[in-house]
């Protein structure tokens, strides 16, 4: 009995082997095992080049714009699972919202975490008033007409941004502490940076609860799923989408608002970070939201280290750098990384 | 709300339909009673989908669609399934990315009532397979598991009418058997009145009590289902003998 029962589990132990080998065989393990391959012979190499401090510093910094892809990321999912587009006008969103935080703490001296919640409301009653206005006369399956809507909000914005407060860079501060820090492990870690990181983390639980535990997120699960059954089930359509504008116009504008110490206020400072994020949220499958925020960090990682150590690429060309990355991962994953594939069967 | 059986739910009189500028339906004129079966029968493009689609006022009617007496056309769809009309759209229309309990729970969206719990577990006992796969997302469901839900999902909103637009389409023929057996019980034992669309039309005649034939987007025979079983251009068309 007893030998019975070995030869079964070495039976068992040999199969499992062979199921490894084939695993590993299949086309998924292999092209992960390429990734993370190439990711550690980088790493290996840059810290043989440079020192462990500059890589792990260049990590530390990388995460730092990382995580402001990521929630600027995340609120182009919002819409994007709302209305089937990518809204071009998300980074000037972000911009006039960040504006409007720089009113209420520079001219009417909001604290200013105070100022950021109150940009954060009323940039959401504004991304619903667009909605409202602008994107529900549309069939939401005319998908070309409500891009046209967006990239009009985008020039709109800029335009408007210009006029009120000119093309001079306004300073706008952290809501943390600014230029303390510590050091842990060769790399500095400012608190400014830190609480981006958290912050983005708990926007992200934030929203995933919304959408999880609220009838108003079962709403918006299933309206992002299927449009028409979800109004044969009687959800009224035009208000669920319009809570994914005031959603993602509300985090649009805490990402701005994280960001400007760095960069300073302009009409055009979203730009860049629009384009590094649109490359986020596709990376991260589009309609995911920790995709989202996994596909900032990597952008981030991707941009700082492309253009920390392949010299000839700099900071200048590190956006194509980061650009060329998505096209490989999208040409192995058309679905991005947690994208849904969408497992129908008929 | 029990109103005896034998009233009548629904009645259409004189319903134009169609999309933009094309007209399918050219004053479509049929009623259902209380506790009811009724198959409309139809070629492809006879406007079968058009008309349930009109009746939940998805797209611009002209016309008559009471309710219980009560006027459907111009109001929105939403309004129409608060007052009680489920539709079980043609290819399931189920949430693929949501799971079996949330589609569920979803079905449940214009009611507020505290007794959403309770009728899904109802529904859980009454198709044992989708309480198996609970956790399981829509879209990994086999077709006729996806049907079970769709029709699930409608009855969740506790509809005085159920609209069924093809349930069979696309599923092997020993599943729809089950489907229409299942559908027969639950106007027999739930007192569902229900409102089908079909192409198939030999088991559709086994559960339904009348029939009416749209051709060309006008009721052109109407009768029981026993009488349009008998019927020779019925036959010929849709019987296939």
């Amino acid at each position: 009995m007893a030998t019975g029962l070995d030869t079964d589990k070495a039976n068992a132990a040999i199969k499992e082997g062979y199921t490894a080998i084939e695993r590993f065989g299949s086309r998924r393990v292999r092209n992960w095992t390429i990734a993370v391959v190439a990711i550690l012979a980088f790493s290996l190499w840059a810290v043989w080049r440079d020192g462990w401090d500059l890589y792990f510093q260049r990590i530390v910094d990388a995460l730092n714009n990382g995580f402001i892809y990521a929630a600027m990321a995340l609120s182009l999912v919002l819409i994007y699972k709302a209305t089937g587009v990518i809204n071009f006008a998300q980074g000037n969103m972000a911009m006039f919202g960040t504006y409007i935080a720089w009113v209420l703490v520079y001219d009417h001296s909001f604290p200013i975490w105070l100022g950021i919640i109150g940009a954060m409301l009323i940039s959401a009653v504004g991304g619903a008033a667009i909605e409202r206005v602008f994107i529900r006369p549309f069939d939401p399956s005319n998908h070309l007409a409500i891009i046209i809507v967006t990239l009009a909000w985008f020039i709109i914005l800029g335009g408007l941004a210009t006029v009120i407060w000119g093309a001079d860079p306004y300073a706008f501060d952290t809501p943390f502490p600014r230029n303390s820090h510590f050091d842990l492990l060769g790399a500095r870690f400012f608190y400014s940076g830190l609480g981006t990181w958290f912050t983005v983390m708990a926007v992200l639980v934030l929203v995933s609860l919304l959408l999880r535990k609220t009838k108003v997120g079962l709403a918006f699960r299933a309206l992002s799923s299927n449009l028409e059954s979800s109004r044969l089930v009687g959800i009224h359509t035009g208000r669920t989408i319009q809570f994914g504008w005031a959603l993602a116009a509300a985090v649009g504008t805490l990402a701005g608002t994280l960001i400007a110490y760095k960069t300073f206020l302009t009409p055009t400072f979203m730009g860049t970070v629009l384009i590094y994020s649109f490359a986020a949220a596709t990376l991260g499958g589009l309609d995911s939201l920790p995709g989202a925020v996994v596909g900032g960090l990597l952008i981030g990682l991707a941009e700082t280290m492309i253009g920390g150590y392949i010299d000839p690429i700099g900071s200048d060309l590190a956006l194509g750098g980061a650009l060329v990355v998505i096209i490989v991962v999208l040409y192995v994953r058309p679905t991005g990384l947690f994208g849904s594939k969408r497992p129908e069967r008929v | 709300m029990s109103t005896a059986v034998g009233t009548t739910l629904l009645n259409v009189e004189d319903l134009w339909a169609g999309y933009g500028p094309v007209q399918v339906l050219h004053g479509v004129s049929f009623n259902v009673s209380h506790g009811e079966v009724v198959v409309i029968l139809g070629a492809n493009g006879a406007g079968k989908t058009t008309t349930l689609r009109a009746l939940c006022q998805m797209i611009s009617t002209r016309g008559r669609i009471e309710l219980d007496g009560a006027q459907l056309v111009g109001h929105s769809t939403t309004e129409v399934v608060r007052r009680g009309v489920a539709h079980v759209p043609q290819g399931r229309g189920t949430f693929p990315e949501l799971s079996v309990h949330d589609n569920l729970e979803v079905g449940a969206y214009v009611r507020k009532d505290k007794e959403m719990g309770a009728d899904i577990d109802r529904w859980f006992t009454a198709f044992p397979r989708l309480a198996d796969r609970r956790n399981q997302m829509a879209g990994s469901l086999s077709g006729g598991e996806q049907q079970m839900l769709a029709i699930a999902r409608a009855l969740m909103s506790r509809p005085r009418l159920l609209l069924l637009d093809e349930p069979s389409l696309g599923l092997a023929p020993i599943i729809v058997q089950d489907l229409f057996r299942r559908l027969g019980q639950l106007n027999a034992d739930e007192d569902i009145t229900m409102l089908i669309v079909e192409q198939n039309a030999n088991l559709a005649f086994e559960i339904a009590h009348r029939a009416y034939v749209l051709e060309a987007g006008q009721m052109a025979i109407s009768g029981s289902a026993e009488e349009l079983r008998n019927n020779e251009a019925v036959r010929r068309a849709y019987l296939g003998y």
